[in-house]
């Protein structure tokens, strides 16, 4: 495997010899990655590679076998996706986890809803509506999806890439150091595919490690700064797309030519 | 370095997780079952499927199926039975049902009395669905009897020992017109259902309205009544009536008050109320007190003891009772004739069943109209 | 430069009524029921003057106030994609509990009373936990326990009725009348008010509120959200097994006997009113304060028929029109055009 990044930088989050198997079914068969801080990092892989697990593995849904993971070369272990989102790993699912019928400013916080300060808030548990409610504006703002003006919106009123920019807002919005975006555009027509793709650029200028799975290529060429390619559940290679074409990550993928390296 | 393995989620398989409730619930049921049927069938334990009438010799089998133990209405048929059987020397067993509607405790109780060689079966059933067990009980020569609830169809028993509800209402419609004395009648009829049609609501009704001498419209429904007219009282008593309201009740007390507070809404010169039974006239009698009316005649059926205080406080005028008892011994006695005698049953001429009678009681007695006062009822309730 | 998600290009026209409507109601679900019965009351005041004197309106209140309280806890369980069918039943047997343990076994009546909430919340934590850990669907689960709670009731009580005079004040507190001008409400029914109230904003305004709906609009979503669904899903059954212990303490004392013959029907007029009242068998749509619109419409109805002189069978049809009626209203509002 190969890596052009300058041995000395700590990465933000490491993978080492990772394994997962299925009763007799290999998931990952021992799996290292690396990610540093304003970097997108995408993995592809055809069906049956490895990536959801190696996605799960990371962001604590699935326990793993063997190997460890590390936040800043600090050795964590996650019981289940809380742990993992307490060290600051997001994930956005596929099915892009909102509720359908609430509010955007509640979907924000879902799960992490703030309460009023004073007595109303300790004793009787109010939540602090107007504040998340601003908060989430300026988060979405910040992201540049401001058009997106009514936080009392349900978000089921919102198109699929505006959806999509909800999910991704959550998972950029808490302090979060890694975001994991699984086939964020696979649903999405190719305009607002284009939105997603900006606002992952937006996010990368912020300093957010990001790993993007996808198996669109010109999508993953356009955005990536290096693609983790994954094979029968093992790192195949790690390539950029400055240094070699589509059709060469395609042939790694499905095993028609190997990395030499 | 070894993770440790977190427990992924455990996923019960389905199959499983049926078959566990299943079971509980079947226990839970089995449980529910087993106390209800408290004294169980008879423990003798004999085999023989030989008619009832060779049992002649040993001493007369009977079994008395209540719907459940815990209504007091079944619990008077049960003593009453228990102390007739005692005076004749009859073998009584009683069960029961582990809740109204209960049909498979009942069911089970039937096929026990034929494998036992009963003689008879007195019951009131939970449903239709004990038919086929009581037409196999006939089958074997046992004595069908049905209590309180004519059967459908009404030939599943030999004979049924029940009140004539029409002949009840009549009762406390003659009562009702020779106290109005000719005074107008503003009347509240307070009836069981809106949304279904039962023989006990209709005969009741009808027979108040023919007791005050009203029009019943259509013999079918209630509510077909002309709602005004004049009324000619049975046994005296007439002027003009109008029906105010006719509304359901469910044959309880929040019912019987909701409905009333409705119908002193709309007529607040109510004077007379007609109620399908005692919780229901309760009930109009707690509204009736919250808004202060005072000399309304209410009419209900029943005659059950828990209502004596209300008839001597007058919060109930006159009520129409019925006697679960004599229905319960009139069947021990029917089938101990059978098995000794050999002589069936037979209905009151013109009746469809065997009438149990019913009696006025009222502590504001009227001449010319037999009634029996609270003193009276408390020693016969129900003949308990 | 910043990156900037573009608007959609379309130019919307002002958007028709309909539309405008729809958008209305799918944010405050209570607009639909509470129109409804504005509208319902003027019309059968119309019909017979008679229907807003103060008696009437008073009495209105009270009769309602029993199954509204119940319809309380019958929403939260609606809204998390759940039904309980067993609801009169629990309340009966936590009745039954409160007035025998009074009556016969001399218990003072603060203690009966929290005894009935506490069996009350028993039958909730028996539902929820079925529902849970055993991962039953709510409505096989309250069907069988209808059933149970039923036998337990008639058991427990052997089917004798507790008189107020047996009871101690306590347990009939409830009827106690309140005078407010020309209007005579009941303890209980200001008990029920403020019920309404406190379920209002802790489903409006707390972070379990929000939990409570989102388990029922999309349960996989807020799992990864990290809520702990099962233990949301709990909380509100034995939260309504509660309610259901307070509204048999409303209960007696409006009736001023404990029977078991008593909530006739409240099973599935609880759910009656909380369908009228716009929350969304579906789970994870509606408001509890649309309930008490609901369970108003339909008392509203009851007496303004009967205050008609119509009989009163076409009351059970007028509410089986408002069911449906209230059904593809909710349909209508979930088709959201974007």
């Amino acid at each position: 495997m190969s890596t052009e990044r300058d041995p000395g930088v700590t990465p933000r989050l490491e993978a080492r010899g990772l394994v997962k198997t299925f009763g007799h079914v290999v998931g990952l068969a021992g799996v290292s990655l690396e990610l540093y801080p304003g970097e997108v990092l995408a993995i592809i892989g055809d069906n049956g590679a490895g990536k959801s697990t190696l996605i799960k593995c990371l962001s604590g849904a699935l326990a793993l076998d063997e190997g460890e993971i590390l936040m800043d070369g600090v050795k964590v272990e996650f019981k289940s996706p809380v742990d993992a989102r307490r060290a600051g790993i997001e994930t956005v699912f596929q099915t892009l986890a909102v509720a359908p019928a609430l509010d955007i400013a509640s979907n924000l916080y879902l799960g992490r809803e703030v309460r009023s300060a004073g007595p109303l808030g300790r004793i009787l548990r109010k939540l602090d509506t107007r504040g998340m409610r601003s908060t989430a504006r300026e988060r979405l703002t910040e992201l540049g999806i401001g058009t997106i003006q009514d936080m009392t919106q349900k978000v089921e009123t919102l198109s699929g890439g505006q959806r999509q920019a909800v999910a991704v807002a959550r998972a950029a919005a808490f302090g979060s150091k890694v975001v994991i975006l699984d086939e964020p555009t696979a649903a999405l027509g190719v305009r607002e595919s284009g939105q997603v793709l900006s606002l992952v650029k937006r996010l990368r200028s912020q300093g957010l490690a990001i790993i993007l799975i996808s198996h669109n290529m010109p999508q993953v060429f356009e955005v990536a700064d290096r693609i983790h390619i994954q094979r029968l559940g093992r790192c195949a290679g790690v390539i950029t797309p400055h240094g070699y074409t589509m059709e060469e990550a395609v042939a790694i993928m499905t095993g028609a030519t190997t990395l030499d390296a | 370095m070894r993770y440790l393995a977190t427990p992924a989620r455990l996923k019960v398989p389905a199959a499983a997780r049926y078959a566990a409730l299943g079971t509980a619930i079947a226990a839970a049921v089995a449980t529910l079952a087993a106390c209800g049927s408290g004294n169980a069938a008879t423990g003798t334990g004999s085999n023989s499927t030989g008619t009832a009438a060779a049992n002649a010799k040993g001493p007369v089998q009977v079994a008395l199926i209540l719907k459940d133990f815990t209504n007091p209405y079944f619990i008077s048929m049960e003593n009453s039975a228990k102390t007739d059987a005692a005076k004749l020397g009859v073998k009584l067993s009683v069960s029961a049902g582990s809740t109204d509607g209960d049909t498979s405790t009942q069911i089970t109780a039937i096929d026990n009395a034929i494998a036992a060689g009963d003689a008879g079966i007195i019951i009131t059933p939970n449903g239709n669905a004990v038919n086929p067990a009581l037409d196999q009980a006939k089958a074997h020569h046992l004595l069908v009897i049905a209590l309180d609830t004519v059967p459908t169809p009404p030939s599943t028993a030999d004979l049924t020992y029940a009140t004539d509800n029409f002949e009840a209402g009549q009762l406390i419609g003659q009562y009702t017109a020779k106290r109005l004395a000719g005074k107008p009648a503003d009347i509240a009829m307070l009836d069981l259902f809106n949304n279904q049609v039962v023989s006990v609501d209709i005969d009741r009704d009808h027979g108040f309205l023919s007791g005050m001498g009203i029009p019943v419209g259509n013999s079918g429904l209630n509510g077909a009544e002309p709602k005004s007219g004049t009324y000619k009282g049975q046994l005296g008593g007439s002027g003009s009536y109008k029906i105010a309201c006719q509304l359901p009740t469910q044959g309880a007390v929040p019912g019987g008050q909701t409905s009333m507070e409705q119908c002193l809404s709309k007529d607040p010169n109510i004077n007379v109320v007609y109620a399908i039974n005692e919780p229901a006239a309760e009930g109009a009698g707690a509204a009736l007190k919250a808004a202060h009316k005072a000399g309304v005649i209410v009419a209900a059926i029943d005659g059950g003891c828990a209502d004596i205080p209300y008839l001597s406080s007058g919060e109930m005028t006159v009520t129409a009772g019925q006697f679960p008892g004599k229905m319960a011994a009139d069947g021990v006695d029917a089938i101990y004739a059978l098995a000794k005698t050999g002589k069936k049953p037979t209905a009151t001429p013109g009746l469809g069943f065997f009438n149990t009678g019913t009696e006025l009681y009222t502590d504001s007695p009227i001449s010319g109209v037999k009634s029996a006062t609270t003193s009276a009822e408390s020693g016969l309730c129900w003949q308990a | 430069m910043t990156a900037v998600i573009e608007p959609t290009g379309e130019v919307r026209p002002r958007e028709e009524l309909g539309a405008r409507v729809q958008h209305a109601l799918h944010r405050h679900p209570a607009i639909g029921p509470a129109s409804v019965l504005v509208a319902s009351v003027i019309v059968f005041s119309l019909i017979n003057h008679r229907f807003l004197n103060a008696v009437n309106l008073s009495l209105l209140i009270q009769q309602v106030a029993v199954l509204a309280t119940l319809a309380i806890g019958q929403t939260m369980i609606i809204l998390t994609g759940g039904i309980d069918l067993s609801v009169g039943a629990a309340a009966i047997l936590a009745q039954m509990v409160m007035a025998q343990t009074a009556a016969n076994n001399g218990v003072p009546g603060v203690l009966a009373i929290l005894f009935g909430i506490a069996v009350g919340a028993a039958t909730g934590f028996i539902n929820g936990f079925l529902v849970t850990r055993i991962k039953l669907p709510p409505f096989i689960v309250t069907l069988g326990t209808l059933s149970v709670y039923t036998s337990i009731g008639l058991r427990y009580s052997g089917g004798q009725s507790v008189y107020a005079t047996s009871m101690p004040k306590f347990l009939i507190w409830t009827g106690n009348y309140v005078d407010i001008g020309p209007y005579q409400l009941t303890t209980g029914v200001i008990m029920m008010l403020v019920l309404f109230a406190v379920a209002s904003f802790a489903l409006t305004r707390t972070a379990w509120g929000r939990h409570v709906y989102s388990t029922g609009d999309d349960p996989e979503a807020a799992r990864l959200s990290g809520i702990k669904t099962g233990r949301v899903l709990l909380s509100v059954y034995v939260t309504a097994g509660v309610i259901f212990g307070l509204a048999a303490w409303i209960l007696i004392g409006r009736v001023g006997v404990a029977s078991t013959n008593n909530l006739t029907n409240a099973n599935l007029d609880s759910i009656t009113a909380v369908v009228i009242g716009g929350t969304s068998l579906f789970g994870g749509r509606g408001a509890v304060l649309g309930t008490l619109f609901g369970a108003l419409i339909v008392q509203v109805f009851q007496s303004g028929i009967a205050l008609a002189g119509v009989q009163s069978l076409y009351q059970v049809l007028a509410e089986g029109i408002l069911v449906i009626v209230a059904v593809a209203l909710d349909q209508w509002i979930r088709k959201v055009r974007r």
